[in-house]
């Protein structure tokens, strides 16, 4: 079996097995597992920038925030169906990106990491700004009656399931394609060694402005679809926390691989849920753990099996 | 013979089977009645949203113990139906997307009756949709006027403290009377401060007075010194609303700018809960006002209601734990948790609540609550529900900070508080 085929097999049989599951799967695993998928689309967005280009962010609750607002802003004042409001959210993502990309590309290394941060605050803050609109911190709720798509209520737990699964599946495949592509190649040629990229001739303030405006497209597809499924649209998303969010669970994972960020997102979920129920101290038991992988896996889990394993990982 | 004996060995072996049939159904005769004892004495599970971490941490704290000091006196005063009450915990973070996963494992995986306790207002609005997509009654204790607002579902209710809203127009007439009719706002820059900002400048504009300024303090201040020079010259009450860990340097920065000549002061405890006020730097509060939920400081009219509940849940006359006096509770609050689950208990009482299968009937049940009397399960005073908002109304409580205690001035009717309706929902499906 050539490793083309090896990865399309793993691929698909993972989100095979992620369509069986929601027929076994306990109600609450099942509204988790929809969460969860979601949540790893976020930081599918997040390793196209970070594991494949080599730009740490620090701002991509921008982007995920970008996508939600966009979309819950539509519905809620614009009485935009979920599809026209999914395109708005996509729009305020590909907008917002793009001008970060252009501002923040101009600097690299701690002062991009920097960058990205203040503009992801300057977006928190321009929430609660428009509270008006927003409803600052507080948020608001979509109602049911606004989360029906083509006639499919997305407040259902098997037609949310199936969404989550939907966007999952896009935003793996559309990776995979990507990062095998000759553009995914130049990507991860600029992540390896810039200068060498630029010295063979490619325009690498392009190909990093792409990279930037794709990952924040389908982190902001992410949070689209995350308020329209759950119904509600908060300034919570577009604090800094959910910037670092999606570095963990990409760390966790493994940076540079299409499924780590699932993985990342699966284990950290579930490392929180659990120990939440034994300890207040939860998120100690959630850095203890990093600091564990970073010192025993410091590739990420799915880095690991490539480098011990599955050299063909993609 | 050998027929009979064949009979008689055939019914020996039957009857040897009928016995071993009987005993063991016999033996297994426990186990059913175990089970059929067990559906009746199933406890009542109901689901506690705590902020046990994260910013309410220190409101969570103080409506855990509130929460299990009411729970213990249900339980020995019967349970609900017979049955006891168990309280299942679990830590939100503050969270509203942690908080909404909470409530899908309280209903999926605790198998809890209800959903319960949650204060923050970020955290219900992020809650409440999965609540009612569940079809868990979900009982909040935020004070927050989303639920009256219409924004929220059927599902939701807050039957044991009043909304802001409500509170806010119950000050004004207080204000205006007795501390000025030209009033400076100052609150933080997000929806907390904003509603206090709407609702009062309609309030106070309500009873002949007018908000001269209106001072947002973004959330991420840390030093509030060039703000104060934007108080008009005019104003002759401070309205102020500040919450989290900069109240202190808020109100220290304030006693430095205006020295000894200070315009009227009316905050909301809101800003000191948990916290004593007898802090260093908080002396400049001596000689002003402040509206309380509930009086933190045991007034020489206690009433009877107010010592039982105090004693019960382990709080001194000054509002402080009983086992340690620098342990402050959010007193001006949390008593919404008490009476909160009484409303549950009479809630399940009046629809004959078995399980599940009868969460619509106890919501409305709950809807069908009108009049709730100052009693030990009404501590804070006598309350009017309002089925079709599902929202709660009560007295609100005005005091002034004298000799480092908080003395009650003034008592608002539960009238002053009620607003028009701005959504029924019981009109709405389940």
């Amino acid at each position: 079996m050539s490793d083309g085929s090896k990865t399309l097999a793993l691929h698909g049989g993972l989100l095979v097995l992620l369509f069986a599951l929601q027929f076994v799967l306990p109600a609450y695993h099942h509204g988790n597992l929809a969460r969860i998928m979601v949540l790893a689309s976020f930081a599918v967005g997040y390793n196209v920038m970070f594991g494949y280009t080599g730009l740490l962010s620090l701002g991509h609750a921008l982007f995920f925030a970008a996508g939600m607002y966009g979309m819950g802003l539509a519905v809620q004042h614009g009485g935009a169906a979920p599809v026209p409001g999914l395109l708005a959210g996509i729009a305020a993502a590909v907008a917002v990106s793009a001008a970060l990309g252009l501002l923040a590309l101009r600097t690299s290394g701690v002062a991009f990491m920097i960058v990205t941060l203040m503009f992801a605050q300057a977006g928190y803050l321009t929430v609660l700004y428009f509270g008006a609109y927003t409803r600052g911190d507080e948020g608001f709720v979509l109602q049911q009656a606004q989360r029906v798509l083509w006639g499919i209520d997305l407040t259902q737990p098997d037609t949310r399931y199936f969404a989550a699964l939907t966007l999952f599946a896009v935003c793996v495949l559309t990776t995979l394609a990507l990062v095998r592509a000759p553009f995914g190649r130049v990507l991860i040629a600029i992540r390896e060694n810039e200068e060498r990229a630029r010295m063979l001739g490619y325009d690498v303030f392009r190909y990093k402005l792409a990279a930037v405006v794709i990952s924040g497209t389908i982190s902001g597809l992410a949070g689209a679809v995350y308020g329209l499924l759950f119904g509600y649209v908060g300034a919570t998303f577009a604090s800094v926390q959910y910037s670092i969010f999606p570095l963990l669970w990409v760390l966790l994972g493994g940076a540079g691989t299409v499924l780590g960020p699932f993985i990342g997102t699966l284990f950290m979920f579930y490392l929180i849920d659990l120990s939440s129920a034994v300890t207040s101290a939860y998120m100690l038991v959630a850095g203890v753990a990093l600091v564990l992988l970073t010192l025993f896996a410091p590739q990420g889990l799915v880095g690991e099996i490539r480098d011990r394993i599955w050299r063909w990982l993609p | 013979m050998t027929t009979r004996t064949t009979k008689q060995t055939g019914t020996t072996r039957r009857g040897a089977l009928k016995t071993l049939a009987a005993g063991a159904a016999a033996t297994s005769l426990p186990l059913w009645a175990r089970y059929a004892e067990a559906q009746t004495s199933e406890p009542i599970r109901v689901g506690f949203q705590m902020h046990r971490t994260g910013i309410g941490a220190a409101y969570g704290r103080w409506y855990g113990r509130t929460t299990e000091a009411a729970a213990r006196l249900i339980n020995e005063a019967g349970g609900i139906n017979g049955r006891p009450l168990e309280i299942v915990v679990e830590d939100d973070g503050t969270d509203p997307k942690r908080g909404a996963e909470v409530v899908e494992k309280f209903a999926t995986q605790h198998n809890c009756d209800v959903g319960y306790g949650t204060l923050f207002s970020h955290v219900v609005a992020g809650s409440a949709p999965r609540a009612g997509e569940l079809k868990l009654p979900y009982f909040v204790v935020s004070e927050g006027h989303h639920v009256a607002s219409g924004a929220l579902n059927r599902y939701t209710v807050q039957p044991g403290i009043t909304d802001v809203k409500s509170q806010v127009q119950a000050m004004a007439p207080f204000v205006a009377a007795n501390l000025g009719k030209k009033v400076t706002m100052i609150f933080p820059d997000y929806a907390f401060g904003h509603d206090h900002r709407d609702f009062f400048s309609a309030a106070i504009e309500a009873q002949g007075g007018e908000v001269v300024a209106k001072l947002a303090i973004p959330p991420t201040e840390t030093s509030f010194t060039k703000y104060f020079p934007k108080i008009p010259r005019e104003t002759e009450v401070i309205y102020h609303v500040m919450v989290g860990p900069a109240v202190l340097t808020f109100v220290k920065e304030m006693g430095e700018f205006f020295g000894p000549s200070r315009p009227e002061i009316f905050g909301f405890i809101d800003s000191l809960e948990a916290v004593d006020i007898s802090s260093p730097g908080l002396e400049f509060l001596e000689g002003t006002y402040f509206w309380e939920g509930m009086p933190r400081y045991a007034q020489a009219d206690q009433s009877p209601y107010d010592k039982f509940y105090r004693e019960q849940v382990g709080v001194d006359d000054k509002g402080a734990s009983l086992s340690d006096a620098k342990d402050v509770s959010t007193f001006a609050h949390m008593f919404g948790c008490w009476e909160t689950l009484y409303v549950i208990k009479a809630g399940m009482e009046a629809a004959g609540y078995k399980g599940p299968q009868d969460r619509q009937a106890l919501i409305e049940a709950v809807e069908a609550m009108t009049e709730m009397p100052h009693s030990n399960e009404h501590p804070q005073g006598a309350k009017v529900f309002n089925g079709k908002t599902h929202q709660v109304f009560g007295p609100q409580y005005i005091s002034k900070l004298e000799g480092g205690m908080l003395k009650v001035q003034h008592t608002t009717s539960i009238e002053e508080g009620f607003y028009p309706d701005e959504v029924d929902y019981t009109k709405m499906s389940f």
